[in-house]
Order: C-alpha cells, then sequence, then structure tokens
C-alpha cells in the first residue's frame, strides 16, 4: 500500500500518513546522539562526536552550532541539510535584531525552523528536511529553554530530550533519572548530561562534545579536557556507588 | 528542473516576472510573519507609472508648484512621571477648513499612541495597519510588541514608498519593558528617538512654549499645563492648527486621556498675562 503513496510528498495515504514526512523521521534515527538537558540556571546541549577518519581535520567536523549569541542548537539527521536550516536561522536572528532592536526569544526561532520546515513538506518538487533540531538557550529575562523540531514541521518545549540515534534509550535514561536534585546546580546538570551521552558512546569522553548556556552568559563550548575531568568524577562517583552497594549486602 | 529548462518551458511565475517589476509579483497571501511585510509591499505599484518622477516634476523647480504642507500641531515629551501627548484637532484643505475635530492620536493598544501629521489619509491608514500589525505580533509572540519595534515597522512602511509622495509625521509613544518610549517617525523614512519632539506647521511655537517650561522634575500638573500651553499658543498664531487641545498621559500602567479643552477658552485664560 505505501509504495503508492511515498513518491510525492504533497500525497496523502488512505489512512492518512505523509510517508516521505515518516522516512525523513528515520534518517533523522540514524543520525548520531544529540541530548539537550534544561537546569534551573543552565541548559546544557551534548553531542555524541563521530569517530574522524585518520586524515581528516578534527576541528572541521562541528556539531553544535551558534545561531546568535545566546542561542545555538544541534541536530540529528542529515548534516548538508542541517546546514542549509542554520543558515537561514542565522539569518533571520540578525533580521530579528534589526527589524525588532531585541535579540530573538527562544520560541521564536524555534518557530520559524519549525515553519521553514513544515513549508517543505508542502510544496511540489521538494523533499522534507531530514534532520531534528535541539534549541537551546536563554530569553530575555534569562530563563534558559529547550525545544525541538522534527522533519514535520512541529515543535515541542522540553525539560530534558534526546534525538538521534539511541535516543529512545537516552530518553527513558532521562526519564528515571531527571529529577530536582540532578538538576540542583549548573555541573550537576552538565555531569547528568554526559552520564546520559555515556550511556549510548562507546570509548568514553573523547566522543562527546558539550555546550553550556548560563543564565545571561554567552554560549561556551567546553573544551575536551574539561569533559574528561568531569568524566573521571563520574567513573569516581559510579566506583563509590558500587562500594556503597557492596557493603550494604548482608554478610 | 532540467527538462524544464531542457524544453524551453518557461514557469508562469517566471514570465510574469519578465512583465511586471521585480518584487511587485507575489500579490498572493503570504506569510509576513517573519519580516513584518518589508518584502511584499502593501500596494503594487502600477505597471507604467512612476510616483517619484510625476512628483519631482511637480515641484518648485519643475515649474508647478504643489505645496504639501503639514497643517497641524502635534507635541509629545518624556518626563519624570511618564510622556505627555498633546494634539490639536483642526483638519484642513488649502484654505478650507474641512474639521474643527478630528481626532489626531490613534490608541494602538492601552500600552502604544501614535499621533498624525500631514496627509490625514496617509496618517489614518498607515498607523491603522500599525496597529493591526501590533495586535498581529501580540498574538504571535505572545507579548507586547516594544515601542522601538512599533515604530520601526512603520518606518519601514514609509521606506518601502520612499519618494512616491506619501506625507506623515506621527510619534509613536509607549511603556514597555525599557520604560518610556517616544520615537518620531516621518514619511521619508526618518526614524529619531528623544525626550521631546513637536511636528506640523505649528510645531515651532510649540517648540518655544514647551523648550522653555521644560524641567524633568514636573509635577504631573505642571507637565498638563505645559502640554496644554504649548497647543493653545501653536493654535493662535498658526492658521492651520485650531479646534481642541486632546492630551493623553502614558503612564507605566497605560495611558490615560487626561482632557479634551476648546483652545479659545485656553486662550482666553491665558490672556490676561500676554496682552
Amino acid at each position: 500500500m505505501a509504495a503508492r503513496y511515498d513518491r510525492a510528498i504533497t500525497v496523502f495515504s488512505p489512512d492518512g500518513h505523509l510517508f516521505q514526512v515518516e522516512y525523513a523521521q528515520e534518517t533523522v534515527k540514524k543520525g548520531s546522539t544529540a541530548v539537550g538537558i534544561r537546569g534551573k540556571d543552565i541548559v546544557v546541549l551534548g553531542v555524541e562526536k563521530k569517530s574522524v577518519a585518520k586524515l581528516q581535520e578534527e576541528r572541521t567536523v562541528r556539531k553544535i552550532c551558534a545561531l546568535d549569541e545566546h542561542v545555538c542548537m544541534a541536530f540529528a539527521g542529515l548534516t548538508a541539510d542541517a546546514r542549509i536550516v542554520i543558515n537561514r536561522a542565522r539569518v533571520e536572528c540578525q533580521s530579528h535584531r534589526l527589524t525588532v532592536e531585541d535579540p530573538v526569544t527562544m520560541e521564536y526561532i524555534t518557530r520559524y525552523i519549525a515553519t521553514l520546515k513544515q513549508r517543505y513538506t508542502q510544496s511540489n518538487g521538494r523533499r522534507p528536511f531530514g534532520i531534528s533540531a535541539l534549541i537551546v538557550g536563554s530569553d530575555d529575562d534569562g530563563t534558559p529553554r529547550l525545544h525541538q523540531t522534527d522533519p514535520s514541521g512541529t515543535y515541542h518545549a522540553w525539560k530534558a530530550n534526546a534525538i538521534g540515534r539511541s535516543a529512545k534509550t537516552v530518553r527513558e535514561f532521562l526519564e528515571k533519572n531527571y529529577t530536582d536534585e540532578a538538576i540542583a546546580g549548573d555541573n550537576e546538570t552538565i555531569k547528568l548530561a554526559i552520564k546520559a551521552l555515556l550511556e549510548v558512546v562507546q570509548s568514553g569522553g573523547k566522543n562527546i562534545e558539550l555546550a553550556v548556556i548560563r543564565r545571561n552568559q554567552p554560549l561556551r563550548i567546553l573544551e575536551s579536557k574539561e569533559i574528561e575531568t568531569l568524566v573521571a568524577e563520574i567513573e569516581k562517583e559510579k566506583g563509590e556507588e558500587a562500594e556503597k552497594k557492596k557493603q550494604k549486602k548482608p554478610t | 528542473m532540467a527538462l524544464f529548462q531542457v524544453s524551453g518551458f518557461t514557469s508562469y511565475l517566471e514570465l510574469r516576472g519578465q512583465i511586471l517589476p521585480a518584487g511587485q509579483t507575489q500579490l498572493v497571501d503570504r506569510t509576513n510573519h517573519y519580516n513584518f511585510g518589508t518584502k511584499t509591499q502593501e500596494f503594487a505599484v502600477p505597471l507604467g507609472v512612476d510616483p517619484s518622477g510625476f512628483l519631482k516634476s511637480c515641484n518648485r523647480d519643475g515649474g508647478v508648484c504643489i505645496d504639501l504642507n503639514h497643517g497641524t500641531t502635534t507635541l509629545a515629551f518624556k518626563f519624570k512621571y511618564g510622556v505627555i501627548v498633546a494634539v490639536d484637532s483642526r483638519a484642513s484643505a488649502g484654505r478650507y477648513l474641512a474639521s474643527n475635530d478630528v481626532n489626531k492620536v490613534i490608541e494602538i493598544n492601552p500600552y502604544l499612541l501614535g499621533t498624525m501629521s500631514g496627509s490625514a489619509a496617509d496618517c489614518q491608514y498607515w498607523e491603522r495597519l500599525l496597529a493591526k500589525e501590533c495586535r498581529l505580533y501580540r498574538l504571535r509572540n505572545n507579548q507586547r510588541i516594544s515601542v522601538a519595534a512599533a515604530s520601526k515597522l512603520l518606518c519601514n512602511m514609509m521606506l518601502g514608498y520612499r519618494g512616491m509622495g506619501l506625507s506623515m509625521g506621527s510619534m509613536i509613544c509607549g511603556w514597555d519593558k525599557e520604560g518610556p518610549g517616544l520615537y518620531y517617525v516621518d514619511d521619508e523614512g526618518k526614524r529619531l528617538s528623544g525626550r521631546m519632539f513637536s511636528t506640523g506647521c505649528g510645531s515651532s511655537y510649540a517648540y518655544g512654549v514647551v523648550d522653555s517650561g521644560y524641567r524633568d522634575d514636573m509635577t504631573v500638573e505642571e507637565a498638563y499645563e505645559l502640554g496644554r500651553r504649548g497647543i493653545a499658543h501653536a493654535t493662535h498664531r498658526d492658521a492651520y492648527s485650531g479646534g481642541v487641545v486632546n492630551m493623553y498621559h502614558m503612564q507605566e500602567d497605560g495611558w490615560i486621556k487626561v482632557c479634551k479643552e476648546d483652545v479659545s477658552e485656553l486662550i482666553h485664560r491665558y490672556r490676561k498675562g500676554m496682552f
């Protein structure tokens, strides 16, 4: 049945699906994992770095992109599509600053990206963007926010979410571990993001890229040394927990 | 599409684009959310018409003389307790007095006011359009538009038709997150933020009065009196201003209409010191 209704994006199937959009969502599921967590005064974005080839320059592979000083996004899916979306979003951020004399709010730029994606699901001769995006930043009043868009053009605000390969595993981990204590402080929130990524990333801290936006501060991408330190701390805490459990066992 | 190019087929939109000037082909309703309508103009200028060329031939150098007068006095100033907006109410068509009771202040929303001077039609239309855009902004973004953004919207609308004979001098006053705001916008696309503005052909008289009586720490009653005097004296000397003084006070929780007083009665009151 699907075979006849999945060629053109503008054709609905009899049971109400837009197959091209669903296939685009499949592409997203193949991309590398990205996780976003919103704390009280900070929002953290973490991505799984794909291993680079031996001869490839590492610094040209960037998965977390700044849209403005106070907004950044990570994506899962087709890198080339993401480049187009990011470029349009960057222009829109500046256009908004020019016309309204104020930086964009998170909701505004997310709505813009989502509308852009939706337009491509309702045009002839074009295919949808094959990316899901996690957009993080802080608004004018400093409140940190996390939004997610998907290829169909819908967007939602989240407390914590993951996209890409193994997103389900990470989301389940977050549902269990996203508590008020876990996000009590900035450092704790960052550690939670790293813990979530370590669930699915092989070979630890070397393959993690992290960005944080604190209340009223510009975007900061953590250096690999900081990540290594935090990963070491997490390992130590895990070890201590395991020790405690062993001692609790009755003799 | 490759096949289209090879076969020489030109799509309908391209053909239209070759006939009509660039930018005017889109007369359909496109979502202008994100550029506030600056890409597609409200009116497509008809083919073959060149408004700026026509107007150039009508000014003094061209021999013919069509003077577009701005018959009005409006003034607005910021002080410690907000913004005072005072306007006259006369509408003239050349030497004919069309009306002595025109409302030259448009109440965009409880936190934004716009004054009108220049061509009455231009002012009313474009400021009502601005009010529509402000309302749409509020619906889309769940927060009221800032005074800076509202004045910029109006300014961009004017710039789209620059040189084509629009005549409008307006002050956008409001109170937003940044505090009291006052912007002057005119048909040339000028947009200035300031503490005090006066527009119209009676503005020089109003400037004289308000400049000499202005103090930043005025009480509210003193500010009301200053606004009244500014308009009253301007209407006394300027033939194209008159009627009543409509005065508004922009406060933190919105504007209030202070008074609507006949200028002739005001002048009688001030008479004692005058002659």
